[in-house]
């Protein structure tokens, strides 16, 4: 039997400190690989669904907190002035291009995210997305700007609508620089990301001057003008026009003309000074999976996935898959990110045409 | 000679150690200020000092843009014409809705002041003070409710008269001065009725007995004695109503294009911080202008 000398009492004491020690260094280990991740994105936009989150949370024991951004410049301004606070960012290929130039943003590692695998090339490969052949963001849903007209009236065939007399005082424009000066650069035949001619684009969306009753920021504002009648067409999001029929059984009816959509494609893209890295890419790997996606695109709308498989896994008469048809891809322009210079000049052409409308 | 040294050891007893060891006076002054003057520096002097700062540069100091130091922003309005006609039409509102807050709010403090007593008074003050306990954008998002086509407006000349068309202006300047006259108005109410509740009631009492019709008391003893009141009212309603986004954004639809959004989309949409500071600092000094060239209306106002 062991003598309680004090050299002993020692030995045990050490030995139950160390064997603490260990213990707690654990603890926070592993609720650190899980813990808890902060995501910034839109409100309402996919990864905050509280059934998803649920399950998402049942699964790999992760919290998800949210903040949200009610602009794209916002996001980017929160991801500058607070490091170490975001660890996923939803972000748009056009900003993400300015966002990985500015070093906000960590190389994707992509064997975290295995439902990448089935995501399309083409979106993988953006050039938005990639720099020196590294992945920035991992794509998750793509899905245009357009027309959308009240159920029931005829459906314009070209982006000329906008400017008819037959729509006067009620056409309701998007608030954003990017996309007007796209509309207006489809309208006088050029580029949208790169129009030689702003005076042509400036005098095609001054033309719809007698036509324009407001101007939207929120697809909620949008929504609340849409079902008291204030307007018949619009520019609107697909996946926004989806949510509006099923959700809010408003008569909308999503209208790519000829000229093509404006593009868009969003991804999930992690700030350099991400605190949980790993518990990011696992939520990543999720708002890619099938079983969220078809849940996510049939009880609420949701834009196109990034994921074939997902996609594939939709029901055929989906409206979400209606709006989004692979012939499309084929005649939309998606929005790149774009030269500070020729960004401030779009926003100066569209603070024109705002005046302009206003006065 | 004891006679002598008593009177001044008396004369420097209390007074003469003490004022030898104690510090200068402007050095308590100095201390007492401190405290305020220190958190006006950081909370006010500070972020306005770095704005000011900003609207020289060329880009917005954050991210990896090279910045220059430039006047440029300063120019906008030269290069960007069209900024003229939208800072008048700020300052129009401005007008207007100074203009209607000065009625409303001067009638509705003389009716508190002259035809109320206790409790009654304190509940309409409370009841006046309501608005401020709401956020602004559920007023302001009430109100397109309120004026919009078929909205109760309509709804409500329909009750009386159901073939006449809309009577909603929603998305018109009209509309932008309302929300903003509903915003603004407690605080000319509460300033005229400080002014007016500072006025002897003898001199009212007086004047009646004289034979001084109601609009004669109003216009040579009320209107005058109050206009303090109503003039720092009408500086707290026009500086803020000047820089407004949120009502003209929201009731103003395609016509509610303003200074205040146009400063508001260079720091939020357009990324643009040291346009939207120069833009900032350029009302700023437009209004400092304004109220320079009425400096001596101003002084005799609130002289009386």
């Amino acid at each position: 039997m062991t003598e309680i000398t004090r050299r002993n009492t020692l030995k045990l004491m050490t030995t139950a400190l160390l064997l603490a020690g260990v213990g707690f260094s654990s603890l926070p280990g592993k609720a650190f690989a899980a813990g808890t991740i902060t995501v910034l994105n839109w409100q309402g936009y996919g990864t905050d669904e509280a059934w998803s989150l649920k399950a998402f949370t049942e699964k790999t024991g992760i919290e998800v907190v949210h903040d949200y951004y009610s602009s794209e410049s916002e996001m980017l301004t929160k991801l500058r002035t607070n490091p170490g606070t975001y660890d996923l960012v939803v972000l748009n290929a056009a900003r993400c291009a300015q966002a990985v130039a500015e070093d906000l943003l960590q190389p994707i590692d992509f064997t975290k995210v295995p439902n990448a695998k089935t995501v399309d090339d083409n979106l993988l490969s953006n050039p938005n997305f990639s720099k020196d052949g590294k992945g920035y963001a991992v794509p998750w849903v793509w899905g245009m700007t357009s027309l959308a007209i009240r159920e029931g009236m005829p459906v314009p065939d070209s982006y000329a609508a906008l400017a008819d007399p037959a729509y006067k005082g009620r056409v309701a424009m998007d608030d954003d620089a990017i996309i007007n000066v796209g509309v207006g650069a489809l309208m006088s035949g050029q580029d949208i990301n790169d129009p030689k001619d702003l005076a042509a684009v400036t005098a095609a969306l001054k033309s719809i001057k007698p036509n324009v009753k407001l101007l939207w920021s929120t697809e909620d504002q949008w929504n609340k003008s849409f079902a008291a009648k204030e307007f018949d067409l619009s520019l609107f999001w697909s996946g926004g026009s989806v949510r509006s029929k099923r959700n809010s059984k408003l008569p909308v009816t999503f209208v790519v003309p000829k000229e093509g959509g404006i593009g868009w494609v969003d991804g999930l893209g992690i700030p350099v000074s991400a605190p949980n890295a790993e518990g990011a890419l696992a939520f990543a790997n999720w708002m890619i999976d099938p079983a969220f996606y078809v849940e996510w695109a049939t009880k609420v709308g949701a834009p196109a996935s990034s994921n074939s498989a997902a996609l594939e896994a939709l029901p055929a008469d989906d409206l979400s898959r209606q709006v989004h048809k692979p012939e499309y891809l084929k005649t939309m322009g998606i929005v790149s990110g774009i030269p500070d210079d020729r960004r401030e000049a779009f926003n100066n052409v569209w603070q024109e045409v705002k005046a302009f409308y206003a006065e | 000679m004891q006679n002598d040294q008593l009177t001044l050891a008396s004369a420097r007893g209390p007074s003469g150690p003490r004022s030898q060891r104690s510090l200068p006076s402007w050095v308590s002054t100095t201390a007492l200020l401190m405290p305020t003057y220190g958190w006006l520096t950081i909370a006010v002097f500070l972020p306005l000092l770095t704005m000011f700062a900003f609207s020289f540069l060329s880009a917005t100091p954050m991210g990896k843009a090279p910045i220059v130091f430039t006047f440029k922003q300063y120019r906008a309005f030269i290069d960007q014409p069209y900024l003229v006609g939208i800072g008048i039409t700020s300052l129009l509102i401005g007008f207007w809705t100074t203009l209607f807050c000065a009625i409303l709010g001067f009638l509705a403090a003389v009716a508190l002041v002259r035809s109320t007593f206790g409790k009654t008074r304190e509940m309409l003050l409370i009841l006046i003070l309501l608005p401020f306990w709401t956020n602004g954008l559920v007023r302001v998002f009430s109100w397109t409710m309120v004026l919009r086509e078929n909205g109760f407006l309509d709804s409500l000349l329909h009750m009386v008269a159901p073939e006449a068309g809309s009577i909603g202006f929603l998305y018109t300047r009209y509309a932008i001065v309302v929300g903003l006259v509903h915003g603004y108005l407690p605080y000319m109410i509460l300033t005229c009725y400080i002014a007016l509740s500072t006025i002897d009631d003898a001199i009212i009492a007086a004047a009646a007995s004289l034979g001084a019709r109601w609009w004669t008391i109003l216009f040579k003893i009320l209107l005058p004695l109050a206009a303090p009141g109503l003039i720092s009212g009408a500086v707290l309603t026009f500086i803020p109503v000047i820089g407004s986004f949120m009502e003209p954004r929201i009731l103003g639809g395609r016509v509610g294009v303003t200074m205040g959004t146009v400063i508001e989309d260079q720091f939020t949409q357009a990324f643009n911080w040291p346009l939207g500071a120069s833009l900032s600092f350029t009302l700023l000094a437009v209004v400092l202008a304004i109220f320079a060239t009425f400096s001596g209306v101003l002084r005799r106002g609130t002289a009386l």
